[in-house]
């Protein structure tokens, strides 16, 4: 799932501070997952901030709402009748929800309250770890089942760089060395002979470097 | 509430939001959690509450947590003059004043 976490709330206020009402609007989807844009987090962060406000003998009425998700249009226009009340919105959806609600609302500024940071999973409650970087061009399949492009922190293609000692990446004692990951894991498959056979130069315009991506699938437009 | 573990972090904003100057949650003895963990928890909730409120520029000490058994009649009274102590040297919650003084105004 996509993973965030909150900004400080400093950035928040300076950013919605001018604004007499302002919408609070959460997703329920991944950032819930992940405690940082779900409802429960909708409801503490509007009671920070009006507490915050009132301390400041500053009228900013913070209204809340939480979306099933803010991902997918149907959702969003749940909150159409209600967009017009409001000076702005805050949205602690993750990138993509914060710019479809601009999209949906756009005579309406949108502001982020939370930092996207990667695609993950929960290793246990409370921790969160990346393991894709959505390359577009998926090589887990000769790699053990572990990504270097996400999880070796100079995205090798072919083996650890000299960095590696121990287990862990040169960046960071706290992190683990991708390629130590997958040579292990291989080991365990054995399939150590990948090593002999390099991955072929990797085609980056299926990620980033292409471009905006988008995808269609015909059957199942409408 | 059966167990502290049960207390979130918004009832604890929610108390200080509606004006109460204080919150302090009254947890079993660590290490006696019915529930394992729960006043563990609770701890950990109080320490996120009150690094909100400094983020938002409220004084942490509004809320507390205390940890005794239910047999610790003495202790319960003793804490509650503590906590009723420091909330008076904060003086109000501006939140409240604030709310008040509006009022009047209106
Ligand atoms: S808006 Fe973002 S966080 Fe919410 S469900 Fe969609 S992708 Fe996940
Ligand atoms: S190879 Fe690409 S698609 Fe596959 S896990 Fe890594 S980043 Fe994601």
């Amino acid at each position: 799932m996509i993973m965030a976490k909150p900004k400080p709330i400093q950035e928040i206020i300076n950013v919605i501070k001018g604004f007499d009402k302002v919408l609070l609007a959460g997703c329920n989807g991944c950032v819930a997952v992940c405690e940082a844009g779900g409802l429960k987090e909708v409801e503490i962060l509007a009671s920070a901030l009006r507490m915050y406000f009132a301390n400041q003998n500053q009228t900013i009425q913070i209204d809340e709402v939480s979306l099933t998700r803010q991902c997918d249009k149907e959702y969003l226009a749940e909150i159409k009748e209600m967009v017009p009340n409001y000076g702005a919105i805050l949205s602690i959806a993750c990138g993509a929800g914060v710019q479809f609600m601009a999209e949906m609302y756009s005579e309406k500024p949108v502001f982020p309250g939370v930092n996207t940071n990667f695609i993950g999973v929960t290793l246990e409650k409370g921790v969160w770890s990346e393991r894709c970087a959505a390359c577009g061009e998926c090589i887990l399949a000769s790699t053990g089942g572990i990504c270097p492009v996400a999880r070796c922190s100079k995205r090798m293609l072919n083996g650890p760089c000299g960095g590696s000692s121990n287990g862990k990446c040169e960046v960071s004692k706290e992190t683990d060395c991708g390629w130590h990951l997958i040579y292990e894991r291989l080991k365990t498959l054995g399939q150590l002979q990948r090593f002999s056979v390099p991955n072929d130069p990797k085609d980056w315009t299926t990620s980033r470097d292409g471009g905006p991506r988008k995808i269609i699938k015909e059957v199942s437009q409408a | 509430m059966p167990c502290t573990g049960r207390v979130a972090i918004i009832h604890l904003m929610k108390a200080l939001e509606k004006g109460a100057d204080g919150v302090f949650v009254a947890g079993c003895l660590e290490g006696d959690c019915h529930y394992q963990a729960g006043n563990l928890r609770a701890r950990k909730r109080v320490a996120y509450v009150q690094e909100l409120l400094k983020s938002i520029g409220m004084e942490p000490e509004r809320v507390a947590m205390y940890n005794l058994s239910a047999g610790q009649g003495p202790r319960f009274a003793e804490i509650c003059r503590e906590m009723t102590e420091r909330v008076r040297q904060l003086g109000p919650n501006p939140t409240r004043k604030n709310g008040e003084r509006k009022e009047k105004a209106a």
